[in-house]
């Protein structure tokens, strides 16, 4: 029983350890795609961190919740045109994966969402783009793919109106819709 | 209590029209300097007031391409109907090529307009017609009579009696109202297609102007859906895991281009209509997306990510190869081709943000054209002089157009909520 436990932790550590990787070459490409942008995205990326750092902390809060019950963090945010995800949301995504191995009746749908500049359909791609690594982190953890549903709605469902660097990195983001 | 009663019924059917409709208006931001001046002087009327001022609707519209710059009628000296009346030396004083005149009469339960073209300088009639319509049907006629001049000018046929299809979105975020609409090109005679609570999103004409293929989210996830303008029949046609986007109607209307991720990554698929047969067209680990026929149908513009950022390629169904067509910039997207094949007009990101551009394919030049900075979903009309698009006004969406040389440009405000993903009509006459 505890070795088994034990066993698990192990697992998740590894299983980190690898989504690490995955996305960190997913972003490094992500970023090669982007030279004007980096002025952009360093100025979004920092009001973004910033509005977000605070969701961050309850985030390791819902980590530390019984496994009864969904998480109460259920948004994660992104960096311009990227899909990899940010350190401080791993915590989330650890959160929601003990929440759907415990609960294997459980369904979630994922949504990816993007800010407004770009073209549509562009963004609805980039949108299911950051909902897969969501997903590709969550199955890593053992989470099973028939919990998991993803849905892009790219620019349509922006959750701040607005043209600002704040209301854009408030847009950037998978929702876990339970 | 009467008079009260009165008040409130006209503000209830107030409410009620500016419910249903949502037509939207014209603001001209930027003339031409290269524009032909024309005098479109008032049509006589027979006594008769009439509801509908064609002569303005007609000088509204050659103002709007940008090709002509109308006199004003407070610097006409005088009013003639038709061209025996004209006193050609006071005209080409004012420094005008041609004019119009015209006499509106009654004709049964409708109307009879006669109109002339006649060019100034050579002091001679170029058209002459008689055009009848019905009593709601005048808006046509005068669209139809600015396709004549238009076309008798500059040799281009005139695209002002084609219609336009745009989506609305009005409402809270977290109660949004979607509706898709289709219009005439001026904005005028706006009639309801779809409405959800539920996104809906890249509106597609048929070729024949009678059909819209269109993405909603109705279901809870994005589905594609063709629909008939005039009855409202339609039929879900994809229904995939993942993206269902970016239809695109063949040229010679059997087939739909659309972007389906069921595979993995998005990428570019046909579906044959009748049959609903799928064939794959790229296959690749990157993004490939927004496919638009050329108009001779052999080959597929479409944006990918292939090389880092979106730019647009060219697949050739002869080759089954794809050929990178932009290197201006790291973001070129939604490519759409101009009816003769020659240029593509797309979204380009620059200095100032993402914009209108064209590309000429023979010397690969990249102009931008539109002036606002958050632009999308560029569509061509279709005679190619004219590119609508969306653009934002404020915190608001609205519909931009710009000529196809940039000279010209014109916005289309609506007064109800953001309005985005126009769609210019094929020829419709």
């Amino acid at each position: 029983m505890q070795f088994k436990s034990h066993a698990r932790t192990l697992a998740i550590a590894l299983s980190l350890a690898l989504v690490a990787g995955c996305s960190s070459t997913g972003g490094s490409r992500d970023g090669s795609m982007d030279g004007t942008g980096t002025g952009g995205a360093a100025g979004s990326g920092a009001a973004g961190s910033g509005q977000v750092s605070g969701s961050g902390v309850s985030g390791d809060r819902a980590g530390q919740q019984a496994d009864g019950r969904i998480p109460e963090v259920r948004t994660i945010y992104f960096d311009y045109d990227r899909d990899n995800i940010r350190p401080e949301f791993e915590s989330v995504l650890v959160a929601h994966s003990r929440y759907l191995r415990s609960n294997p009746s459980a369904r979630v749908v994922l949504q990816g969402h993007t800010d407004e500049r770009g073209t549509r359909e562009y963004n609805l791609a980039l949108g299911e783009r950051r909902a897969k690594s969501v997903q590709r982190f969550l199955e890593v953890q053992g989470v099973s793919p028939s919990q998991l549903e993803i849905v892009s709605y790219g620019e349509e469902r922006p959750a701040a109106r607005g043209s600002s660097d704040d209301s854009h990195a408030q847009n950037r983001r998978v929702v876990f819709a339970y | 209590m009467k008079a009260l009663m009165t008040i409130w019924l006209s503000a209830m059917l107030l409410m009620f029209s500016t419910l249903a409709q949502a037509d939207l208006t014209i603001e001209i931001t930027r003339g031409s300097d290269r524009a032909t001046p024309i005098a479109i002087v008032p049509f006589a009327a027979d006594g008769e007031s009439l509801s509908e001022d064609v002569a303005q609707i007609v000088s509204d519209d050659l103002e709007r391409s940008g090709f002509f710059d109308p006199l004003e009628r407070e610097a006409m000296y005088d009013r003639p109907s038709s061209g025996d009346e004209v006193r050609y030396g006071q005209w080409s004083a004012l420094d005008v090529r041609y004019m119009v005149v015209g006499r509106v009469s009654r004709e049964g339960n409708g109307y009879r307009i006669r109109y002339e073209l006649l060019d100034v300088s050579g002091q001679s009639r170029m058209l002459g017609e008689n055009v009848t319509a019905g009593g709601s049907e005048m808006r046509g006629a005068a669209h139809y009579i600015s396709d004549q001049i238009f076309e008798a000018v500059t040799g281009i046929r005139g695209a002002f009696s084609t219609r336009i299809a745009y989506v609305t979105a009005q409402g809270a975020e977290n109660d949004r109202q979607f509706t898709l609409y289709v219009a005439d090109a001026d904005g005028h005679n706006s009639q309801q297609i779809l409405n959800s609570r539920e996104p809906i999103l890249s509106p597609a004409w048929s070729p024949d102007g009678r059909k819209l293929a269109y993405v909603s989210f109705e279901s809870g996830r994005p589905a594609i859906y063709v629909q008939e303008v005039a009855s409202g029949q339609r039929a879900q046609l994809t229904n995939f895991e993942g993206l269902n986007g970016a239809p695109a109607w063949s040229p010679d209307g059997r087939r739909l281009a659309m972007t389906l991720s069921k595979d993995g990554q998005p990428d570019i698929y046909v579906m044959d209509v009748a049959s609903r047969n799928l064939e794959r067209i790229t296959n690749s680990s990157s993004i490939d997306t927004e496919p638009s026929w050329a108009p001779d149908g052999r080959s597929l513009l479409f944006t990918s990510d292939r090389s880092g950022g979106p730019q647009l390629y060219r697949y050739s169904f002869g080759s089954g190869e794809a050929e990178r067509l932009t290197f201006t910039g790291n973001y070129n997207a939604r490519g759409r081709f101009s009816p003769d094949g020659e240029s593509i007009f797309m979204i380009h990101r620059g200095n100032n943000g993402f914009q209108v551009a064209r590309q000429d394919l023979d010397s690969d030049r990249l102009v931008v054209l539109s002036d606002s900075r958050l632009d999308e979903s560029p569509s061509v009309a279709p005679n190619g002089t004219m590119v609508i698009f969306a653009t934002q006004q404020g915190n608001s969406g609205v519909l931009g157009a710009v000529s196809a040389d940039g000279r010209a440009s014109y916005r289309l405000p609506s007064a109800q909520g953001d309005v985005r993903e126009p769609a210019w009509s094929p020829f419709l006459n």
